[in-house]
């Protein structure tokens, strides 16, 4: 009966992700804000990969140069392609009517992407590309199908081809579906380095989507330990006081 | 130092020749003489005053940069989370504060439901509460369009439409509260007038009716015992205590405990995992495109589920009519609970297993619409949804029977500690 | 409704810990409030040095560059403006010597510039905020007795020289500001950086 019950419970209240398990499990992108290098690395790779197509618009090159320790110079050399002035948002080269007609569809700006995607659907997703003839961009992606987005990062990755396999669908109907990614064109980086490289990008959209991250944690431990104190004191006073009170 | 407290009594002393200063502290602190044997679900009420006030000072300052234009508005919550020094601290204790007000409003009013504290003479006290409900919903509404995320646009697009429901009238009421045929610019910009200045208004004039009500009548407390029947020879409570010092400091230390909870919150799990921000809601408003899964914020959500439940036509009007009825019904009937309680005691410490079954089985289905209103619906959650929702009326409806048929214990005459 | 003595004294430490440690609180508190008025990071990106051209300034000329939203004014001095700078008699300034006045270090001198050839100015009066005119003529009409080229406030009247000195008898206190500057090349300038005050 008890058991019943419970599994009538999680039936129920099994959240969206458990109620499709035909949908691909996301992988853990482990990211990790307090390695400055990884963020640093990230930001090269976002500077060179994405921001050509994708703006980051509520992103100053300021800010990042400040948070992440690169200097201002080093900051204006390397890693500044649109503006030369440091205190300017992330624009994007390309303007949008080309998207548009590129694409079909204008890039999304990435400022926030990290807190409306979550960091391991970023992280899956940026692995997630294989060839696919049938797609204008020569690819597709397990996370996103029919992205519109190309394998950016294809020559660090290289191209991932489908194995298929046959499985039984809701309806009882025999259907080829893709039962993983195999190697094809190989790439410059190792699976394991290629892995790093998109955690180490990962990590910094998530800094991306709310630098106050950085100094949240902290500043919150120092008002819970403040809050501490004055509840010690507070709790004392009102003992002192209710002792009247019988 | 003794000149200085000579000055400051002489300050008082000229103020209180020209305004009822020493009064009014007296009325409702000095020797306002509350029941002694309060607990920890007396608590919700100076914390809702005080969540009430970290809504009003962030509120303040986040109007400061932020820009009720639907091309503009998105952006500048972004420009406040990293722009405006501290303002995502600002920001994040806005938005936590609003859950954490609906939080202690619902334990406040299931404060008001264990004790009886609506009961007769505090109806009014309870009616002026409903109504802050009321107001609290509407700015919580209003508030939520401001962000102008894909949540803020399509939660008001779903809610605004359920007055489309009301026959006749629906569509032309819909389209004038939006001033637009979809919400808009036009919408965004009433909402933002209204979150900030109208319910502002209402909200403070509100609670003080509230108080001024609750000290005209004097506190509940968990035995339901009126203390004013047995006063000393100076005409005080036997069982009270002045409300200064006792319960200022009582309470100081509650709201230390309760700024700790929701500091966690706000450093340290501000989206509550999608709950008090959705991730949704971090993508720009889009007429265009609605989301896969969309639900109200939690706080609404126990209602939105007996909208969903009702499924079926019945009479001569179709399920959606339905829906918004038995959605406003359920708020409504609040507001008759003083009525239909006919129980000799107030305090569930003295009534029968009746009332206490009733209202554990309240609670629960309340709670459990609550989780459904969140996740999507299927086939087995809408029957659950629908036991619910009749469970919810149930108690209602039933309760002047079984109050009325249940055993109660005698009441003491003096409360217990 | 009490039987035991009240202890007075630990009442007061508390309620003074208390008080104290929450004033403390408080204050914490109005922090971010007080700080969030601070100009914000958008703010300081408009209000970030400019680069003016001065290439096609002639001598004699004015120009008239937006900086953090003010008016800065360069004046390309001639060499007979620049004489008469040093023309007037003690009495007729309220400070030749800049010593009340605000500047960076490199134009604290008669020509309040780092090249006496360029003024560089923020055309802001030091009165109340008004934005006076160029009158560079000596002996312009209306000018009053002594008048060797210079600033005229029309709000109320303030006048300064042609290095932003002001006159005896008006009511501006100060010179002119000196906003930090700083040349790049013969022909640019960046306004509001130099090697003290970095960006």
């Amino acid at each position: 009966m008890c058991r019943l019950f419970a599994a009538l419970l999680v039936g129920l209240f099994a959240p969206l992700v458990l109620a499709n398990t035909e949908e691909l499990k996301l992988q853990n992108a482990n990211v990790d804000l307090s390695n400055r290098a990884s963020l640093q690395h990230g930001a090269k790779l976002f500077i060179n990969y994405c921001v050509s197509c994708h703006s980051a618009s509520f992103m100053r090159y300021n800010r990042i140069a400040a948070d992440l320790g690169i200097p201002e110079d080093k900051m204006k050399q390397n890693l500044m392609f649109t503006t030369d002035k440091i205190g300017e948002t992330m624009t994007v080269v390309m303007r949008p009517e080309d998207a548009q007609s590129w694409f079909g569809i204008a890039p999304p700006d990435l400022s926030v992407v990290a807190r409306s995607r979550g960091p391991d659907w970023l992280y899956s997703f940026l692995q997630g590309f294989y060839a696919d003839e049938k797609r204008p961009t020569g690819v597709n992606n397990l996370y996103f199908p029919s992205t519109a987005m190309p394998h950016v990062l294809w020559e660090l990755q290289g191209v991932k081809r489908p194995v298929y396999h046959t499985v039984t669908d809701d309806m009882g109907k025999e259907v080829q579906a893709i039962a993983h990614l195999e190697d094809g064109v190989p790439g410059r980086l190792s699976e394991a380095e290629f892995k790093m490289a998109v955690r180490d990008l990962v990590n910094f959209l998530v800094y991306l989507g709310e630098p106050a991250k950085l100094v949240r944690y902290k500043i919150g431990v120092a008002v819970l330990l403040f809050l501490s104190l004055l509840w010690v004191v507070m709790y004392l006073l009102k003992r002192e006081y209710w002792k009247d009170v019988h | 130092m003794n000149a200085l407290v000579r000055n400051l009594t002489a300050l008082r002393d000229w103020v209180d020749e020209r305004f009822p200063l020493i009064q009014w502290w007296d009325d409702h602190l000095g020797k306002y003489y509350a029941p002694k044997n309060f607990n920890i679900w007396y608590y919700f009420g100076v914390l809702s005053i005080v969540v009430f006030a970290i809504q009003i000072v962030t509120g303040i300052w986040l109007v400061m940069n932020y820009k009720p234009d639907a091309t503009m508005a998105f952006a500048s919550v972004e420009y406040i989370m990293r722009d405006v020094d501290w303002g995502w601290l600002i920001r994040y204790l806005h938005s936590s504060g609003a859950s954490a007000f609906f939080i202690v409003i619902y334990l406040h009013m299931f404060r008001a439901l264990l004790y009886g504290s609506y009961k007769k003479p505090r109806e009014l006290l309870w009616i002026l509460g409903m109504l802050l409900y009321l107001s609290l919903m509407a700015e919580a509404f209003m508030g939520y369009l401001l962000p102008w995320g894909q949540m803020s646009f399509w939660g008001a697009q779903v809610i605004i439409s359920l007055f489309g429901a009301i026959p006749v009238i629906g569509d032309g009421l819909s389209t004038l509260i939006r001033g637009d045929y979809v919400v808009s610019d036009i919408t965004l910009n009433r909402f933002f007038s209204l979150h900030v200045i109208a319910l502002p208004l209402a909200l403070v004039g509100l609670v003080f009716l509230h108080i001024i009500a609750l000290h005209e009548v004097g506190s509940n407390n968990p035995d339901g015992v009126e203390i004013k029947k047995h006063k000393d020879a100076n005409g005080k409570p036997l069982d009270g205590i002045p409300f200064h010092p006792y319960y200022t400091v009582k309470d100081s230390a509650g709201i230390v405990v309760f700024l700790m909870l929701f500091s966690v919150v706000v450093f340290f799990a501000p989206e509550m995992g999608g709950y008090f921000l959705e991730a949704n809601n971090f993508i720009p408003a889009d007429s265009m495109k609605t989301p896969e899964h969309i639900a109200p914020v939690w706080y609404f959500t126990p209602f939105y589920s007996i909208l969903r439940a009702n499924t079926v036509n019945f009479l001569w009007l179709d399920a959606k009519v339905w829906g918004v009825t038995f959605m406003g019904l359920g708020v409504m009937v609040l507001f008759l609970l003083p009525w239909l309680d006919r129980s000799p005691v107030k305090s569930i410490r003295y009534r029968g297993w009746l009332y206490k079954i009733a209202l554990m089985i309240f609670v629960i289905s309340f709670v459990i619409l609550g989780i459904l209103g969140v996740l999507p619906v299927n086939d087995a959650r809408t029957a659950v949804a629908q036991v619910c929702t009749v469970l919810y009326f149930l108690f209602f409806l039933l309760m002047p029977i079984y109050t009325k048929l249940d055993k109660t214990r005698p009441v003491p005459d003096r409360v217990t500690m | 409704m009490t039987d035991q003595p009240v202890d007075a004294q630990r009442r007061r430490f508390l309620t003074g810990t208390a008080t104290v440690l929450g004033g403390i609180g408080a204050g914490f508190t109005a922090v971010p409030f007080v700080a969030s008025f601070q100009p914000s990071a958008r703010a300081k990106a408009i209000g970030a040095p400019v680069d003016v051209d001065i290439g096609k300034l002639e001598p004699g000329q004015r120009l008239i560059q937006k900086w953090r939203g003010k008016p800065v004014w360069i004046v390309r001095r001639t060499p007979e403006m620049l004489e008469n700078l040093k023309k007037f008699e003690a009495g007729v300034l309220r400070d030749p010597e800049s010593d009340k006045s605000i500047q960076p270090g490199y134009a604290k001198n008669v020509w309040r510039s780092e090249k006496p050839e360029y003024l560089v100015l923020v055309g802001v009066c030091t009165h109340l905020g008004c934005s006076p005119n160029f009158v560079p003529e000596p002996g312009a009409p209306g000018m009053g007795g002594v008048w060797n080229g210079g600033f005229f406030c029309p709000c109320h009247g303030s006048k300064f020289d042609l290095a932003g000195r002001v006159y005896m008898g008006v009511p501006a206190p100060m010179n002119l500001e000196v906003p930090p500057y700083q040349f790049v090349s013969d022909t640019k300038l960046i306004i509001g950086a130099d090697k003290e005050h970095a960006a």
